[in-house]
C-alpha cells in the first residue's frame, strides 16, 4: 500500500509537472537582447503577414529561404523554436544578440556569417514575424 | 697643493655642468610629456577636429584628426581615384569631364567650409582645381564630391575658392591672366591684350549646387589669392594681384620689379547691383557643370554655353586697387571685419589696409591714378598700420578671438604672432621647412578656435624617415592657448598640402549619413532584392543587374556573354548596416574596383579581350566566409549561339 501511494503522489507530481511545464513552453523560451522585451501576440493578420513578406524579399532573401538551409537557416518553423521577441531581436538587433545570447552565438558559430543587420524599423520587423506566423500556421 | 685645488675645481665644475645638464634634460622631457598628452587621443576616443587638407598635386582632400595628425579618409575630387572607383565606375566618371574632355588629374589647393554668419557650420567643403580651372564642392553628411564646375575665360584657377560670409559666393581668380576670348597671338603681345577674370560662383543655399553669377573682366595681372569681408565688410572681397608689370616670360625677376603690387577690392553687391542693371554682357564660354544625382547616385555632365561678363568700365564703384607691397600672396580679413591684412611675400614689412579708411578713401576719391581704369587708393590714407621687421616671406595669415594675427613665413621658417593693437611682434618659432600656409581652426572666420596653428610646409628633408628621393610633406602643430606658441607635434602629409581648414568634429558628426537607403536607390540600373538578379542584351552590350550581400555575389555564374561584347556590372550592395561596403573586380579589368556603399548602385564596364572563363570577386573583407565571394563569367566566340544565361546556387 505505501508503496502503492508513493507510486501514485509520484505519477500525480509528474503529471502536474508535465501540465505546468506545457503551459509554460512559449513563455519559458528566451527572449533575447534588444528593444523587444515584451510582445502579446494577437490572432494572425493576413494583410500583415503579406506587408511582411515583401519586407522579408527585400531584405532578408539575400541569405533566407523558407524551406531550406541557405546562408542562414531555413526558416519554417521559427515561430515554434524562438520567442517573438526573440525574433524581433534577432532581426532588429543582430550585433548585440550575437554578443549576449547564447542561441545567437551559436547560431553564428555554425553559420559562420553573421546576421546583418539590415535596419528594418520596428514595424517592419513586427510584419516580418507575422510573416513567418503565417508560414507556419499552414 | 695648487695642482690639487685646480683638479677640485675642475672636478666641481664638471659635477655643475652635468648637473645642469641633467636638469635641462628633465625640464624638456617634462615639455615633451605635457606636449605628447595634449596631442594623444586615446583607443577608441576621438579627435575634437577634423582638418581638411588639399592634396596639392594629388588632386584630393585628406581628412585628418587633429590634434593627433592621424589621417582618417581621403577624399577623391579632381583624379581618379582607385581605392574606391571614383572616376572609373561609370557613375562618377561625367564628374570630371570639362571642356577638354575626360581631365582626371588637378592640382587642388584650398579647402574652403562653408560658413552661415560668418561662422563655420559643417555644411560643405569647397576647393579649387587650380590646373584646368574648377570648384568642386564635397557634401560632408558623405564626405563625397558633390558638384565640380569648370570655370571659363581663366587659366591657373589659384585665388579660390573663398567664401563669403554666409557662402552666398565662393569666389575663382585666375592667377594666369589669358587671351579672353582665347585666340591665335603672339605671346609678346601680352601687355595690355592678356586679361584677369574674378568669377563669383553662387552657391544655392538649400542643395549647394554650383553655377556662375558673373565674372569680372580684370587688367592681366596674376591674382594670387583671396578673402572676402565679413561684417562691417561684408559685401566686399579682396584679391591680391602680383606681376602689374605685366611680365610674360622671367617672371622671378620681370614681374618682381615694381616696389608695390596690389590688392584688388571688389564690391560684389554693386556688381549684383549691375548684372541687374544690364551691364554685363553675355558671351559665349563653353564649359562643364557636373553635379551628382541624389536619387540615382549617378553623376551628370552638363555643357554651359554662355557666362555674364561684367567690365569694371561700366560699373562704377566695382573694383579698387589698393597699392600692397610686394608681389603680395595671401590677403586674410580679420574677425572683426575691419583689417585687411596682405601677405607682401618679398617685403619684410607688413602693411595692414582699414577697410574704414578705404570707404572714406574711396568716399573723397583720394585716388593717385588708376590702371586701366580702376582707380588706385592713395596706400597712405588707407593704412592701418605696419609691422616693421616682421620677418623674411610673409605669406598667410590666420587669426584668434584676442586680436592676434599669425603669419607664416616663408624664407625664414617660421610663425610670427603679432598683434592688431600696436602691430608689434610678440612671439616667433621656427617650422621644419619651409613654411607656405598656416591654419587655425576657423581662422579666417569671424569665430576663429583658439587651440592651435597648423604650419604647412614645403620642405621635409630630415623630418621622417627617409623614404628614396620623393618624400612626403611635413606639418608642425602648435599649441596657441597661452601667451606664448608651444610646437606639440609633427606629422607627415600627403600630396603637396597648400592649405587646410579645420573644424569642431560635433559640427560634422552630428549630420552623418551610415548608409544609403535602399528604399531610396532609384539609380535605373538598381536591383534591390536577389529575386530581381538578371543578365539582358542589348546589341553587344550586356547588362548584369548583380547584387552584392555577405557573402555573394547573385548571380555567380554568368554564360552567353561574347568576345565584342562590353559588359556593365551593375552591382547594388543590398547591405544595410554601417561600414559593410562590398568590392568588386574582373580579370583584365581596365578600369579600377568598384567599392560600392550599403544601398548604393555602382557600375563598371569590362571588355573581354579573349575567350575563356574569368573570376570575379569582392575586393572588400566582408565576413568569415568573404574569400568564397566570388564567381565566374563565361566568354564565348563571337559566333557562338550560347544563349545568356545566369545563375547563383545551382
Amino acid at each position: 500500500m505505501k508503496k502503492i501511494v508513493i507510486g501514485l503522489s509520484f505519477l500525480v507530481t509528474l503529471v502536474i509537472i508535465g501540465i505546468w511545464g506545457f503551459a509554460q513552453d512559449n513563455a519559458d523560451l528566451p527572449k533575447g537582447v534588444g528593444p523587444i522585451e515584451t510582445l502579446e501576440l494577437t490572432e494572425l493578420d493576413p494583410a500583415l503577414a503579406e506587408t511582411g513578406k515583401v519586407t522579408f524579399e527585400q531584405f532578408c532573401s539575400a541569405c533566407h529561404k523558407i524551406e531550406e538551409r541557405y546562408i542562414g537557416p531555413a526558416l519554417l518553423g521559427v515561430t515554434e523554436r524562438r520567442a517573438p521577441e526573440w525574433i524581433m531581436n534577432m532581426i532588429l538587433n543582430p550585433d548585440v544578440m550575437i554578443q549576449e545570447d547564447d542561441t545567437a552565438y551559436e547560431l553564428f558559430a555554425e553559420y559562420l556569417t553573421p546576421m546583418a543587420n539590415q535596419h528594418v524599423s520596428e514595424e517592419q520587423a513586427r510584419s516580418i514575424l507575422e510573416y513567418f506566423r503565417s508560414n507556419d500556421a499552414q | 697643493m695648487k695642482k690639487r685645488l685646480g683638479l677640485l675645481g675642475f672636478v666641481l665644475a664638471l659635477v655643475a655642468i652635468v648637473a645642469i645638464t641633467v636638469q635641462a634634460q628633465k625640464t624638456e622631457n617634462r615639455l615633451a610629456s605635457n606636449a605628447a598628452e595634449q596631442v594623444y587621443v586615446a583607443p577608441g576616443e576621438y579627435d575634437k577636429f577634423y582638418g581638411f587638407f588639399s592634396g596639392g598635386f594629388n588632386g584630393q582632400i585628406s581628412v585628418v584628426g587633429l590634434p593627433s595628425g592621424r589621417t582618417l579618409r581621403t577624399i577623391p575630387v579632381f583624379s581618379q581615384w582607385a581605392e574606391n572607383g571614383y572616376g572609373y565606375s561609370e557613375e562618377t566618371k561625367p564628374m570630371l569631364m570639362t571642356s577638354q574632355g575626360f581631365v582626371p588629374w588637378d592640382d587642388s589647393h584650398h579647402p574652403e567650409l562653408s560658413q552661415t554668419d560668418g561662422a563655420l557650420d559643417g555644411r560643405w567643403l569647397f576647393i579649387n582645381g587650380n590646373n584646368t580651372p574648377r570648384i568642386a564642392r564635397i557634401d560632408l553628411k558623405t564626405f563625397e564630391t558633390h558638384d565640380i564646375i569648370e570655370i571659363p575665360n581663366a587659366g591657373g584657377n589659384h585665388s579660390s575658392p573663398f567664401t563669403t560670409m554666409n557662402s552666398e559666393y565662393v569666389v575663382a581668380g585666375t592667377r594666369f591672366s589669358v587671351p579672353i576670348p582665347q585666340k591665335d597671338m603672339s605671346i609678346a603681345d601680352y601687355k595690355s591684350n592678356f586679361k584677369g577674370t574674378l568669377s563669383f560662383i553662387k552657391v544655392n543655399p538649400d542643395d549647394g549646387d554650383l553655377s556662375i553669377a558673373f565674372q569680372i573682366l580684370m587688367p592681366g595681372f596674376d591674382y594670387d589669392l583671396a578673402h572676402c569681408g565679413k561684417g562691417p565688410s561684408h559685401g566686399w572681397c579682396f584679391f591680391t594681384a602680383y606681376n602689374t608689370e605685366e611680365a610674360h616670360s622671367l617672371l622671378e625677376v620681370n614681374a618682381s620689379q615694381n616696389d608695390k603690387d596690389f590688392v584688388a577690392a571688389i564690391n560684389w553687391k554693386i556688381a549684383e547691383q549691375c548684372v541687374t542693371d544690364g551691364k554685363a554682357e553675355t558671351v559665349a564660354a563653353n564649359y562643364a557643370d557636373n553635379h551628382m544625382d541624389d536619387a540615382t547616385g549617378i553623376a551628370v555632365s552638363e555643357m554651359r554655353d554662355s557666362v555674364t561678363l561684367l567690365d569694371p568700365a561700366n560699373c562704377e564703384g566695382l573694383a579698387y586697387f589698393l597699392p600692397t607691397p610686394k608681389s603680395p600672396h595671401g590677403v586674410d580679413v580679420d574677425p572683426t571685419g575691419e583689417y585687411i591684412v596682405p601677405g607682401g611675400k618679398l617685403s619684410a614689412t607688413l602693411a595692414i589696409h582699414s577697410f574704414s579708411k578705404m570707404l572714406k578713401a574711396i568716399e573723397a576719391k583720394d585716388f593717385t591714378g588708376d590702371s586701366y581704369g580702376i582707380p588706385i587708393l592713395n596706400f597712405d590714407n588707407i593704412l592701418a598700420g605696419q609691422v616693421e621687421k616682421a620677418c623674411l616671406g610673409p605669406l598667410h595669415n590666420e587669426f584668434d578671438t584676442k586680436g592676434f594675427v599669425y603669419t607664416s613665413c616663408f624664407l625664414s621658417s617660421e610663425i610670427i604672432k603679432w598683434n592688431l593693437k600696436n602691430f608689434e611682434v610678440v612671439d616667433r618659432v621656427p617650422t621644419f621647412y619651409s613654411i607656405g600656409h598656416l591654419m587655425i581652426p576657423g581662422g579666417d572666420t569671424m569665430k576663429p578656435y583658439d587651440t592651435f596653428v597648423v604650419a604647412l610646409n614645403k620642405i621635409t628633408k630630415d623630418r621622417y624617415l627617409p623614404t628614396g628621393p620623393e618624400l612626403v610633406q611635413s606639418a608642425q602643430l602648435y599649441d596657441i592657448s597661452g601667451d606664448k606658441m608651444q610646437m606639440l607635434s609633427d606629422f607627415p602629409t600627403m600630396g603637396e598640402p597648400h592649405y587646410a581648414q579645420a573644424i569642431p568634429a560635433e559640427l560634422v558628426t552630428e549630420n552623418q549619413l551610415r548608409i544609403y537607403p535602399l528604399e531610396s536607390n532609384q539609380h535605373p540600373y538598381a536591383t534591390k532584392k536577389e529575386a530581381d538578379v538578371k543578365v539582358e542584351r542589348e546589341g553587344s552590350d550586356v547588362h548584369v543587374y548583380m547584387t552584392a550581400i555577405r557573402s555573394h555575389f547573385a548571380p555567380d555564374n554568368i554564360e552567353g556573354v561574347k568576345l565584342g561584347d562590353t559588359v556593365y556590372f551593375h552591382v547594388t550592395n543590398l547591405e544595410q548596416d554601417w561600414d559593410i561596403p562590398h568590392g568588386f573586380a574582373t580579370y583584365g579589368m581596365n578600369e579600377a574596383n568598384l567599392l560600392i556603399m550599403p544601398g548604393q548602385t555602382l557600375t563598371v564596364k569590362w571588355t573581354p579581350k579573349e575567350v575563356g572563363v574569368f573570376p570575379f570577386y569582392c575586393t572588400d573583407f566582408c565576413s568569415a566566409l568573404h574569400q568564397e565571394m566570388q564567381g565566374y563569367i563565361r566568354v564565348s566566340p563571337a559566333d557562338s549561339d550560347i544563349a545568356l544565361s545566369w545563375n547563383l546556387g545551382q
